[in-house]
């Protein structure tokens, strides 16, 4: 329990708020916990706590172990340079991102701590940027009568309508005086802060008077103010403890299944690394033993150690080993893996097709460490409101005494011209419609035409607001009514004000006052609203809109009778809409008598004021007078979606990725968007509803066949198999918290990567539980943005981001992955066989500066051309076969099989690698007759063989050949040969003898024919069997891939997924025959 | 993330339309087609196998010889006496007689062979001082740690060469003698010439000293020899006292350390400016007279002497044209297998519809 002016009362409490009456000024953001710290650094602590930071990952611990093992001269086996250099380079490098990532981070996170929230206590409504709240407010006041008080709380769930908050009577009479505000001395006990966001309990003690406190009291953070000029209030929860973001989440520090695997991959080279010592250690002590023993006459110092203890200087020998060995677990493996992210996230950046020119916004990869996982989503759970729609309604098409007005599409409204509205002074110039016969119908004064117009201009909670003289601005709870009022003003039927007591309408240019009776409010249970008006002629009219079900059942039996064929085509007419995705609402009058309607105002008025059952009384009265109604006939509304969107959708289910819809608003409107998005289709007749108040009910529709129970522990399981089992899911009246509790349960039982996408600070949660969070950005709230990896502006760029970049992302990184570890177990285990010829002593192979430089010079790049511009199809074909997205979700591309084959590979290699060279060499002269088996030859020639065919193996393994990937190899192999003369050159040698050894080896090597002719052996044994067996695959088992690349294209079925813009494409989607065809 | 660019304006925001940024850089996608892979397989193989041929030709033209001599003919009585190092002193010679059927055409280079002597462990490796070895003063006085503890001697003189490989320096001496009807007469031989050039001139050196008429023993003056050496490193060589210090050619061959523990060493190459040598070595019998100094006793090991010609990719080497037959005919193989599966699967890409 919280007490608003007691600040030591409040701290008590570990969630208190530090809040009291002074600060009660509703915007007041300087609380210290709305601010969120979110920087790690400054200049200062960069540097230790960075590098503190880094040494905590295992694997830089690691090589900081390795680096002081190598100062042990008795372990030593190469020398500290070798691990120093390219720990550095790593260090330096993950270092830099760091300090860019926090830079990035930092300034995202002071946009939403400094909006210009306006501070001051009349909030003005400030036009660019609606004023957001940032805390947990009780109303107090506004400039409202009656203190009420208007909010959209998109943000918060997702409804797009207006709704209505007010205040206590005795705090609204408080009013703008900002002493009396001041003076506010209320205590507050509520409940602890929670996530429910359409409960409040609490009581407010003030004056000696208790007063209750409910949620319709209460404005919550990341609502809208609309329609209100100010309003006061009193904090109760601010920061961390409001509602909004107790609906949050936790913000969990995500990692891709690569990564996971790479780690767990890791560990298992470690392993191996240690089985080798151990081998080796082993192979050290019976060789000391038998050989070593006798030779310590020239390795006097020894003596000891060998004599008495072999397995002493197995021990050592053990982690000499691991000294050599450790390039197995490579240290440039994950600075590169973050280097090749990092460019695909600049990719995805950079791209065009992704940029939306209306709102000048590209897209936006935010975390860079998620990219592959990109290729692999399985579950897409999205958001509706202004992720699939665009939040605008359209008034599409209506059907009036049975006829249809409106085009069949309107999306192929193109080709009919607008009606033009030019008669109407007062018409609002954004409204198209595109079927004249409407217009006409209204100029020869049918009545039910009329009739049909008057009631939708009557029949509403829209607020008019004329600022200038004709300029009429309307201000509806919900967007539909909003869009239906617009409709009638248009065709003539001109709302223009309203009192409690009257409507002013202008029908057709003059202008009637209706005298307002009655309105019988729309709710979720009636599902519809009524009015009850006296017409200027003194005739008292009730009229109806709602449900078409629900309409037809209050209809009066003469409307089948006699007007049997108009009743059945408006129905027709009204479920022809709903399939077409529109929000239908059925409208139908009745005629009232005057006595009759005295005696049931009477009955109202009491029913009103009892206390106890006040709802179902009222509901009961309603019922009685809506009832014997004449059907005028239907509307429809659009609910625009995006553009693209039911074709994004289906090239995304093509690619075998289901597609959920979670969203906070009603049943019907979220079943509609299902139609209009093809997700719902026509041929589906297995549609089924899971809905239900208790746990035993939802279990029964379980049974046979939505969230609130269905999300208990024991019923999840029912519900995730049901859902999996159905082609399309969509989820209603879910609150944030339960879309990550959706995600969650999905993300857990189902091993499938998730991608959750919305807009809202209702999606937050969902985009932070899910693997990938996607923010629809460009729009008014920032939350679901900052919280996501990915943001762009539309919707249909998810086919981009999911089928292109993600595809080649992944296809990418596990191409990098297979070459990089067979590339270090090719280098690497050359050790372990030479480790056989001498005296598993630890002597490398290789010149050390060779093993310094071959992880980061010379084989970092081409590799990394690879993991960076590598596209085994192009994104052309991508989009055309969505089924080329399979081989991610199935990952088959890197897994621990092709992690055993490349192991393979590698040691095939290396083994290749050895033995070529010390057949050839073990006894042989130069041309000259001079020795070459010496071991810095024997390096030489190796290093070589080993640079050239992991050239050649990356040059096979490269699809997509640019001009990069052609100067690193090419440029790699260059600098190699450059590198190798300048080590081995007379001049470095006169300079540091002892660091630079090799002197002249290069020289006297790479000159002799026999060199070469064994590197080419060795390159041609090395690289063609894996090229064998590649050719074998792509004939006996080829991929998808392989066939998509190889088939031309007349043979495959042409999938229109990808002109996203020509509107023809979008008209045949809609067509299901067209969809099904072969063609 | 996305960089901030200078240009403001309604699409400010916009990405730059390269082609690097849209990934739509121009590229070569080479595919992996029958019609490319299967004429490079036969292409290799037929490459591979006629290489091998050429080299397997090539190979039969060059002679080589090995005479193990760890205890052949009277060399039993030395490898006797070097087991009890008491001995290590006194001198022991004696004779291998071997006969060559063929005549050795051409340049002959006389090698000394190890078997089972590890130059390649690691400590031993590493105990040398490069820095001594290129004549730097400093070092020479003061060598290394890596040379411990044939470091200073039993004097507390600092070693030239320091070091174990130095230390252990293959020190029998041969004389090849040729028994022809018309007698018998030493074989002479290059004992200079055999190393590396870049050893000889570059990695090697004496120390430099300014006064140059001092004597190479009184520049190497208060160093000591290494302990299992019987002559200083300024007295290597009598006969030549330019062919002395660190730039002893036999000290420059020991010093480039073998990287197999049986191997061998090239001690002379035949001088053949003098008859009956100026073709080679003519065939009959011949016999080495060999100082026996080094022993191998004590890591079982065995010394031969190696007689050979080289080709124009050096010496014999049997393993190289084998091995390109073997590689040749394993791609042929492989080739044919591709043809077939091609041909079975492949060709009218059945396999390749959905």
């Amino acid at each position: 329990h919280v007490r608003a002016n007691d600040r030591d009362y409040n701290e008590k409490f570990p969630y208190a708020v530090s809040e009291n009456t002074k600060h009660m000024l509703s915007q007041c953001i300087n609380d210290t916990d709305n601010h969120i710290k979110t920087c790690k650094y400054n200049v200062f602590t960069f540097l230790p706590v960075n590098l503190f930071e880094q040494f905590q990952r295992a694997a830089n611990a690691y090589f900081l172990v390795l680096l002081i093992l190598q100062l042990i001269p008795e372990i030593s086996s190469l020398s500290w340079v070798t691990t120093t250099v390219p720990l550095v380079m790593v260090l330096l490098i993950t270092a830099v991102k760091d300090a860019t990532d926090d830079y990035h981070w930092c300034r995202d996170w002071f946009i939403p701590c400094g909006l210009p929230v306006s501070p001051l206590p009349p909030l003005p409504h400030l036009p660019p940027l609606p004023p957001l709240l940032q805390a947990d407010i009780l109303l107090l006041s506004s400039s409202e009568p009656y203190g009420l008080c208007y909010i959209e709380t998109a943000e918060l769930d997702g409804e797009t309508n207006l709704k209505v908050r007010q205040a206590l009577t005795v705090t609204s009479d408080l009013g703008a005086d900002i002493t009396k505000l001041a003076d506010f001395n209320g205590n507050i006990i509520c409940e602890p802060p929670n996530n429910k966001l359409d409960k409040f309990t609490g009581t407010l003690y003030w004056r000696d008077n208790k007063y209750p406190l409910d949620n319709e009291k209460m404005l919550l953070r990341g609502c809208v103010l609309r329609n209100t000029e100010w309003c006061f209030g009193m904090v109760v929860f601010a920061g961390l403890q409001t509602k909004l973001m107790q609906n949050c989440g936790r913000t969990k520090f995500k990692r891709t299944s690569i990564d996971k695997l790479m780690n767990t991959l890791v560990l298992w080279i470690f392993g191996f690394l240690v089985c080798m010592g151990v081998i080796l250690a082993i192979g050290n002590t019976i060789w000391e033993q038998k050989v070593g023993r006798s030779f310590s006459v020239y390795l006097l110092w020894d003596e000891p150690i060998r004599n008495n203890n072999v397995v002493f200087s197995g021990f050592l020998t053990f982690w000499s080993y691991i000294i050599i060995l450790n390039t197995m677990v490579p240290i440039s493996l994950y600075v590169s893996v973050e280097v090749i992210r990092l460019g695909h996230s600049y990719f995805i950046n950079w791209d065009r097709k992704m940029y939306y020119i209306q709102k000048d916004t590209p897209a936006e990869a935010r975390t860079t460490t998620l990219n592959e996982e990109l290729g692999q989503v399985e579950f897409i759970f999205s958001d509706k409101t202004g992720t699939l729609t665009q939040n605008i309604m359209v008034f599409n098409k209506c059907s009036i005494n049975g006829k249809s007005y409106g085009t069949r599409d309107s999306r192929c409204a193109f080709r009919t011209a607008c009606v033009d509205f030019s008669f109407n002074p007062l018409s609002d110039r954004k409204f198209k419609f595109h079927d004249s016969s409407l217009l006409e119908a209204i100029k020869m004064e049918e009545p039910s035409v009329q009739d049909f117009f008057r009631l939708l201009a009557l029949c509403h909670t829209v607020m008019p607001e004329e600022k200038n003289e004709g300029d009429l601005v309307y201000q509806a709870q919900s967007p539909d009514e909003g869009a239906l009022v617009t409709a009638a003003r248009n065709f003539g039927f001109v709302f223009r004000s309203r009192t409690p007591e009257t409507v002013t309408l202008y029908e057709m240019g003059t202008a009637v006052n209706y005298q307002l009776l009655a309105i019988l409010d729309f709710n979720n249970v009636r599902k519809r609203m009524s009015v009850i008006v006296r017409n200027p002629a003194g005739h008292i009219k009730l009229y109806c809109k709602g449900a078409d079900t629900i309409i037809f059942d209050r209809l009066d039996p003469s409307n089948h009778v006699l007007m049997n064929t108009t009743s059945d085509q408006s129905q027709q007419a009204a479920s022809e809409f709903a399939g077409e995705g529109l929000r239908t609402l059925a409208l139908a009058y009745k005629d009232l008598d005057e006595n009759v309607l005295e005696e049931w105002m009477k009955r109202l008025l009491y029913a009103s004021t009892v206390i106890e059952n006040r709802e179902e009384g009222l509901a009961d009265l309603y019922e009685e007078i809506e009832t014997g109604l004449m059907l005028l006939g239907a509307t429809a509304v659009e609910d625009k979606l995006q553009e693209g969107v039911p074709e994004t959708i289906a090239c995304l289910t093509l690619a075998n990725i289901k597609i959920w819809v979670l969203t906070g608003d009603k049943l019907e409107t979220a079943m509609n968007i299902g139609y209009s998005c093809n997700m719902l289709r026509d041929d589906m007749n297995e549609v089924f509803i899971i809905s239900g108040h208790s746990v035993l009910e939802v279990q029964q529709q379980l049974r046979l066949g939505l969230m609130a129970h269905a999300l208990e522990p024991e019923l999840e399981q029912v519900l995730l198999e049901t859902a999996c089992l159905c082609k399309t899911v969509i989820c209603c009246r879910v609150t944030p918290m339960q879309k990550a509790q959706v995600v969650e349960l999905v993300k857990t039982n189902k091993m499938a990567v998730t991608l959750a996408i919305g807009d809202g600070a209702n999606d937050v949660s969902m985009i932070k539980t899910a693997h990938i969070g996607v923010g629809i950005s460009g729009q008014e709230g920032m939350q679901a943005v900052l919280a996501s990896d990915y943001s762009f502006a539309q919707f249909r760029y998810l086919q981009r981001l999911l089928l292109v970049h993600g595809r080649w992302s992944y296809f990418r990184m596990c191409n990098f992955l297979f070459y990089f570890f067979y590339k270090n177990f090719a280098f690497t285990l050359v050790h372990f066989w030479f480790g056989f010829f001498c005296g598993f002593s630890a002597q490398t192979v290789y010149d050390q500066w060779f093993i310094t430089l071959f992880n980061i010079v010379y084989t970092s790049l081409p590799v990394l051309a690879m993991g960076l511009f590598d596209q085994d199809v192009n994104e052309a074909n991508s989009h055309r076969y969505p089924s080329l997205y399979r081989p991610g979700q199935l990952n088959v591309l890197f897994n621990k099989r092709q992690f055993f084959l490349c192991t393979l590979q590698g040691v095939g290699t290396s083994f290749l690698l050895f033995f070529i060279p010390y057949g050839a060499f073990c006894l042989v002269a130069r041309d000259d007759g001079s020795h070459i088996s010496d071991q810095q030859a024997f390096a030489v020639i190796i290093s070589t063989s080993l640079v050239i065919v992991v050239s050649v193996q990356i040059g096979l393994d490269t699809y997509y050949w640019t001009a990069v990937n052609h100067v690193f190899v090419w440029g790699s192999l260059a600098v190699y040969f450059a590198i190798l003369f300048a080590m081995h050159s007379d001049g470095l040698f006169s300079i540091f003898p002892s660091h630079f050894p090799f002197i002249g080896t290069a020289r006297n090597c790479l000159t002799q024919k026999s060199v070469w002719l064994v590197i080419m052996l060795t390159t041609v044994a090395c690289v063609m069997p894996g090229l064998a067996v590649r050719f074998l695959k792509t004939d006996l088992y080829p991929t998808l891939t392989d066939k998509k690349v190889f088939i031309p294209l007349h043979l495959f079925h042409i999938l229109l997924c990808y002109s996203l813009n020509s509107e023809w494409i979008t008209y045949l989607f809609s067509h299901p025959s067209i969809l099904n065809t072969p063609y | 993330m996305g960089k901030a660019k200078a240009n403001a304006g309604p699409l400010a925001r916009r990405p730059d339309n390269s082609a690097f940024k849209q990934q739509r850089l121009p590229a070569w996608s080479p595919m992996l087609t029958a019609q490319t892979v299967l004429p490079f397989f036969y292409g290799m193989a037929i490459v591979c196998v006629l290489l091998g041929a050429w080299l397997l030709v090539t190979v039969q033209n060059t002679h080589e010889l090995k005479v193990d001599y760890t205890h052949a003919g009277s060399c039993d009585k030395c490898f006797e006496k070097r087991k009890d190092r008491a001995n290590a002193n006194q001198s022991c010679n004696c004779t291998v007689v071997f006969n060559i059927e063929n005549m050795f055409k051409g340049d002959v280079f006389f090698y000394y062979g190890l078997i089972n002597f590890h130059q390649n462990l690691r400590q031993y490796m590493d105990s040398r001082d490069d820095g001594q070895m290129i004549g730097r003063n400093k070092n020479l006085r003061n060598p290394s740690s890596y040379c411990e503890p044939f470091i200073k001697d039993k004097n507390g003189l600092p070693i030239a060469p320091c070091g174990a490989v130095a230390n252990s320096m293959f020190n029998d001496s041969f004389t090849l003698v040729y028994h022809s009807a018309a007698g018998s007469r030493v074989v002479p031989l290059f004992r200079k010439g055999i190393t590396w050039y870049t050893d000889k001139n570059v990695k090697f050196r004496n120390p430099q000293v300014e006064n140059k008429t001092l004597t190479l023993a009184q520049v190497f003056e208060g160093t000591g020899q290494p302990l299992y050496w019987q002559k200083p490193v300024y007295d290597l060589d009598p006969w030549d006292r330019n062919n002395n210090g660190f730039i002893n050619e036999d000290l420059i061959v020991w010093m480039r350390e073998a990287a197999f523990p049986n191997f061998k060493k090239l001690y002379g190459v035949l001088n053949r400016a003098i008859e009956p040598f100026t073709d080679g070595l003519p065939a009959g019998n011949y016999s080495v007279l060999i100082s026996y100094n080094f022993p191998v006793e004590y890591f079982q090991g065995r010394k031969e002497v190696v007689l050979s010609t080289v080709s124009w990719f050096g010496g014999q080497n049997n393993f190289l044209p084998v091995a390109y037959l073997v590689t040749g005919c394993l791609i042929l193989l492989l080739a044919v297998i591709l043809t077939a599966v091609w041909w079975k699967f492949g060709k009218n890409g059945r396999n390749m519809e959905e």
